[in-house]
């Protein structure tokens, strides 16, 4: 049974019945669900250590065992070792955490100053191939599909580009029939008349795949690994390539391979264990800066939302306390990395943690697709997809980049050449 | 005498070398009247952005820029983008600056000098970036550069002299200016390098993340000029134990 997970099961009374059963299957008969820590044909496989690195120190993290007089010594210290991080992540830390945020504030100063960049997501297709139970665009949930056509592709850009937004970040449902490699390059082609700085959230691919969008014009790649516990896991990517924990593991490692500047990291948190999935999110970073010193390395720390036809989706035992306290730590163990606030939080939320330790922000954020002109400019448009989960600060461009400005802060839209 | 600071042919009276980064763009202005500096720094990638946001906007004329190639991971990505800077109009300076590691921002010496000897043969005045290291910097001088910029400590580590050792002997063996960068996280140790020798400093983020940062421009100018008016006057004797022995350790000579 998949009782803990029950929370996620929605049936749409539009699934024909062979689909609703495969689907039931899916849910409760683990032995119907394929070897999620097998790769499946055509997925690259590439030597590595850190997998095997970031999994023990996982499960050997008990953090229970942490007191406060650890945490006082990770706090005194000038540099943040891995047993100091495992320190300010654990329960012991909690009282700490305005010592935590004003040391975390003058790191993020020293290391980046005021500034804090702003970009925008933009959806270019929900269809997707995958059964993971939690997220709206999963293949059994009954939303409306959508993939932009070139020229829709086009005027959305230049719906946002008009805002005055210079970085943006494509993504898609993870689907190659739907969105093959062909299709997103061509889609950062245009992206590239638009924009000073491209980064994609795709479905994993191989080496060769990652240089080939690197050459259309992408430079940055992320790749959230959702939960690094492999048994919790494969209990919520039932079906498709997704379900390849391994294979996914390895992205931010392949894109850096394949010429790309930099990568993106994240756990969904609330998920499983977050603690542990802070702990291994922030060592994945860490030993993929030690083997490739010169990649730029980010963390985004996304909590749980709700999704199209699912209200009870929550980020559960992370609160906003929690979150903040894995920020500062992240921060105090990888000081040069950027963090990322994503709109599934809350304006007063994101004005905060930006004082302290995120260095980056998105914008006038829409995770539909192809409705940038209907929120933006108020014009109705009945061909529109459905989102993949509900956000939180709905902030246009302008207003995020005056709220910056006020608080102190100095928005930058683009530091970046594509050389 | 006057003293004069020259830098590719130009010349220059203060020897405060700004930089713009980390903080407000509309305070650009007034740390350069505080600070009393003539030559910033700017990153070019900070200047390829829509045209409200443009830094190079808010830099006072009769400045010297000093664009930096920061984004490049080796030379060839370096010569890009100083190619790129003169195109725009930032003149020929350029600061080469090519990082390969993300954590700390050490500079690449190797590349440093290939990026310097093919800017330098195209007519750049090349300021470049490095650790400081005696070969290194001959290499450098070697190739063309117009000074040598060696960090004290990490970039934005505010923790000051920490190769001091390594930057007085470049000062001693270099035939160039040594220009202090980085890591400078006080007036107070701005000013020391200068009383070493060296012929400017360059600070950012110590302005940057200072509570008022005309002020704290200020406050550099004011130590840097210190500095150099102390290694100019000549330091007084140290001497390390106390005073001169009464039988001299040469009175057998006859």
């Amino acid at each position: 049974m998949n009782e803990e997970n029950q929370v996620y099961f929605v049936d749409s009374d539009k699934l024909p019945p062979e689909a609703l059963e495969r689907k039931h299957r899916l849910e409760q008969d683990p032995s119907f669900r394929t070897d999620h820590m097998q790769y499946m044909e055509g997925m690259e496989i590439i030597e590595s250590d850190i997998k095997d690195k970031v999994l023990k120190a996982m499960e050997e993290y008990d953090y229970d065992a942490y007191t406060s007089a650890d945490v006082e010594r990770a706090l005194s210290k000038e540099s943040c070792s891995i047993e100091d991080f495992k320190a300010l992540l654990s329960p012991a830390a909690a009282p700490y955490l305005e010592q935590m945020a004003r040391k975390a504030e003058e790191l993020t100063k020293n290391h980046f100053g005021n500034t804090v960049y702003i970009f925008t997501p933009l959806y270019i297709a929900n269809y997707c191939q995958n059964y993971c139970i939690y997220c709206g665009f999963n293949c059994y949930n009954n939303i409306r599909r959508k993939k932009l056509t070139f020229e829709e592709i086009e005027h959305e850009m230049q719906v946002i580009a008009k805002t005055g937004m210079e970085e943006i970040l494509m993504l898609t449902g993870e689907s190659r029939k739907y969105s093959d490699i062909q299709y997103i390059g061509e889609a950062v082609k245009i992206a590239k008349k638009y924009f000073k700085n491209i980064g994609i959230e795709i479905y994993p691919v191989n080496v060769d795949e990652y240089r080939y969008l690197h050459e259309c014009g992408v430079d940055y790649v992320t790749v959230f690994q959702e939960t690094y516990n492999t048994v919790k896991y494969e209990t919520l990517h039932l079906m498709g390539h997704k379900r390849v924990w391994p294979y996914r593991f390895d992205s931010q490692e392949r894109a850096l391979m394949g010429g790309m500047r930099g990568a993106g990291f994240s756990a969904l948190l609330g998920l499983d264990d977050f603690r542990k999935d802070a702990l291994a999110t922030a060592l994945h970073v860490y030993y993929i800066n030690r083997k490739y010193p010169h990649a730029e390395l980010s963390l985004s720390c996304p909590r749980l939302r709700p999704i199209v036809n699912n209200d009870k989706i929550n980020p559960r035992d992370v609160g906003e306390k929690e979150l903040c306290q894995v920020l500062c730590a992240y921060r105090l163990f990888l000081p040069f990395a950027g963090i990322t606030v994503s709109s599934r939080e809350s304006a007063a939320f994101r004005n905060g943690i930006t004082k302290i330790c995120a260095t980056k922000v998105s914008a006038g954020v829409s995770t539909g697709i192809g409705d940038h002109e209907e929120k933006y400019e108020g014009k109705e448009d009945a061909d529109v997809g459905d989102e993949q989960f509900e956000i939180n600060d709905s902030r246009s461009f302008k207003k995020m980049y005056d709220d910056m400005e006020n608080g102190g802060l100095q928005p930058v839209l683009n530091d970046y050449i594509y050389v | 005498m006057e003293d004069k600071f020259i830098l590719g042919g130009k010349e220059f009276k203060s020897r405060f070398i700004l930089g713009s980064g980390k903080y407000n763009l509309n305070l650009i202005k007034a740390a350069v009247e505080q600070g009393g500096a003539e030559i910033i720094t700017l990153a070019l990638r900070r200047a390829n952005t829509k045209e409200s946001e443009n830094i190079l906007d808010f830099i006072p004329e009769g400045v010297t820029l000093l664009p930096n190639t920061s984004g490049a991971r080796n030379a060839e990505e370096a010569v890009r983008i100083a190619r790129l800077s003169r195109a725009m109009g930032c003149g020929d300076f350029v600061k080469v600056e090519i990082m390969r590691d993300t954590k700390y921002l050490f500079p690449d010496n190797y590349e440093t000098v290939k990026a310097t000897e093919i800017l330098a043969k195209e007519g750049f005045v090349v300021l470049p970036y490095m650790n400081p290291d005696l070969n290194v910097a001959r290499d450098l001088q070697n190739a063309g550069a117009a000074a040598v910029m060696p960090l004290a400590a990490p970039i934005g580590s505010n923790k000051g002299l920490a190769t001091k050792e390594m930057i007085r002997v470049l000062i001693d063996e270099i035939d160039l200016p040594i220009i202090v960068d980085a890591g400078i996280g006080k007036p107070s140790q701005a000013c020391e390098a200068m009383e070493m020798g060296a012929a400017a400093i360059m600070a950012n983020t110590a302005i940057a993340t200072a509570g008022d940062v005309p002020e704290m421009a200020s406050a550099f100018r004011l130590a840097i000029e210190a500095g150099r008016k102390a290694y100019l006057t000549g330091m007084g004797r140290v001497l390390a134990r106390g005073g001169s022995a009464s039988d001299p350790l040469t009175g057998f000579l006859r």
